[in-house]
């Protein structure tokens, strides 16, 4: 027996129903029902089509959960689910079944910010998160520094995107080379096929924008240069070197993130850095910033790539360090909040 | 005892009943809480009844048509409480809630058309005869499409004057209501699925927008 506590977690702020259950630091199970392949042909989420998806998915998800981690429903301790931020109707509806299993159960329901759940999930991985470290969260919905000094209530936004996030440029950058949605694993593995021959521009790095978006990054123009220099190809008849193009703008992206990722942690003093969320698992930028970080005397964690994309098990992992340190659980009245900022940790 | 709900209007109302007897409801009107007020809704019946959550032996859910996200709260709601407690789940058209309330109340005596806000300058209607049997629908249509002059009940009717002059009745479903027509079996019991009657709004992409 333990006395660590046993909590299920809904994820469903983008096209990802996820519900994972974990015991203390100890994963039992992490369910995901993707509707990606429903997105595909749009080239990007469709809220409405995404929520249709949670809703069709969240009991047999639920149920898959419950059955891999080999316990009954009624045994666990706690609830959690990301309330915020992420697409308004799709968190609706993961917020509305976690407070039915709440009030189901007899259990409190804590609603939680998804960024800090992609940094406590690294948990289930590595063992309790070094505090403070500077987490580096990029995916197709977020590219964000942050500092946590503490998983519950202290984390604090450094950085983040002034236009799109870093995975939405993979996503059209992959569309104008032709290769499917979502684009960051195509982007990566034609990348291994080429070498950086191009030099496409890093968003916010001069040294003007440093003085105002030192840890901020930009990624539009960068998208915007890459289509130039595919359509320049395409006007003079040349064939378009899919590999060069693909490893060029990813080397990009990948230097501008690991940069600043770790001259933040090092203006901090903060020795470690966490990488999160869907885009940390392109291999060059683990690579890179694995580089540079050990470069500087910082260590690196980065949790496995199916822990890196959106599910139920980092809104568990979060959960339960949330029982586990002793805060409040949130109110029945818990509303979804798509906006809800980086610095709330439990609504 | 069975617990009922329905958000596929701006409505969400909860009721509980114990064979024939309603012991406790709610009804708050709010479009854009749905999501805040159903959990604290359904507490707060059972608390008023002080029923301990394990005697409800089924749920009953509105299933719509209704504005998605508000619907979709209540059908999720209903899905996984049903989950938790090992009970059954009883779908409900949401316009047969609303025919059998105005039925009741004997606000119609003759066949009528019930009519809710399916936003976008359209309604959500169904046509009943005058024991409130579904002879029509559901469908959403332009109100100027179903225009009439005999009584139609339902927020669309007071919506829309010009094709609805004769609006009757209740305006929103009442849980009340809705738990008794689940246990008379006055209406067709279907499964919690959502009577969308749109499809999503979508784009394929177009062929790519030179940038220079
Ligand atoms: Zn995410």
């Amino acid at each position: 027996m333990s006395d660590e506590p046993l909590v299920l977690g809904i994820e469903t702020s983008c096209d990802e129903t996820g519900v994972g259950i974990v015991r203390g630091h100890t994963l039992l199970a992490d369910a995901v029902a993707s509707s990606v392949d429903e997105h595909a042909r749009f080239g990007g989420v469709v809220p409405e089509v995404a929520s249709r998806a949670h809703l069709e998915a969240m009991v047999p998800t639920i149920e898959r959960a419950c059955e891999t981690a080999g316990i009954a429903m009624y045994d666990v301790d706690a609830v959690a689910v990301t309330s915020g931020p992420g697409l308004a109707g799709a968190l609706l509806v993961g917020v509305a079944a976690a407070k039915a299993l709440a009030i189901g159960l007899g259990k409190p329901v804590y609603g939680v910010n998804h960024l800090a759940a992609h940094v406590a999930v690294d948990q289930l991985e590595h063992g309790p998160l070094p505090e403070p470290c500077v987490a580096m969260l990029v995916s197709g919905g977020h590219s964000s520094l942050l500092k946590v000094t503490d998983l519950t209530t202290g984390v604090q936004p450094m950085g983040t995107t002034i236009d799109d996030a870093a995975g939405e440029a993979f996503d059209k950058v992959a569309r104008l080379l032709g290769l499917p949605f979502p684009g960051g694993p195509y982007i990566d593995r034609a990348a291994r096929e080429g070498s950086v021959t191009i030099d496409f521009p890093r968003g916010l790095t001069s040294q003007r924008d440093l003085q105002r978006h030192r840890f901020d990054f930009s990624f539009s123009g960068l998208k915007t240069a890459v289509a130039r220099w595919v359509e320049a190809r395409e006007r003079s008849g040349e064939p378009v070197p899919v590999a060069e193009v693909a490893a060029s703008f990813q080397e990009a992206v990948c230097d501008v993130l690991t940069r600043k990722a770790v001259d933040a942690a090092a203006h901090e003093g903060i020795e470690d850095i966490l990488v999160g969320g869907g885009v940390a698992a392109n291999s060059r930028l683990r690579a890179l910033v694995e580089e540079r970080a050990t470069a500087r005397g910082i260590r690196v964690r980065v949790p496995r790539p199916a822990l890196c994309t959106d599910n139920g098990a980092m809104v568990a992992a979060l959960g339960s360090e949330l029982v586990a340190r002793g805060r409040q659980p949130s109110e029945l009245g818990l509303p979804a909040d798509s906006s809800m900022p980086v610095t709330t940790v439990v609504a | 005892m069975l617990l009922a709900f329905d958000t596929a209007t701006p409505a969400v109302t909860v009721a509980l009943l114990d064979g024939e007897r309603v012991v406790a409801s709610q009804t708050k009107v709010d479009a854009r809480r749905h999501g805040e007020l159903l959990a604290p809704g359904i507490t707060a019946v059972l608390d008023e009844a002080w029923v301990p959550r394990q005697d409800v032996t089924a749920v009953a859910v509105g299933v719509g048509p209704g504005p998605f996200t508000g619907l979709r709260v209540g059908l999720v709601t209903a899905r996984t409480l049903a989950l938790t407690l090992q009970i059954p789940v009883y779908g409900v058209c949401t316009l047969d809630v609303l025919a059998a309330q105005a039925v009741d109340e004997g606000a119609v005596t003759t066949p009528f058309l019930v009519a809710t806000d399916a936003r976008r300058k359209e309604v959500y209607w169904a046509a009943y005869d005058e024991q409130g049997r579904r002879l029509d629908g559901p469908h959403v249509s332009r109100p100027a499409d179903v225009a009439t002059d005999g009584p139609v009940v339902g927020a669309g009717a007071r919506l829309y004057p010009d094709a609805f002059p004769q609006a009757v009745g209740p305006e929103h479903p009442d849980a009340r209501v809705l738990a008794r027509v689940v246990t008379d079996e006055r209406a067709e019991l279907l499964d919690p699925e959502p009577l969308y009657l749109r499809r999503p709004d979508a784009a394929e992409p177009g062929a790519r927008k030179p940038v220079s």
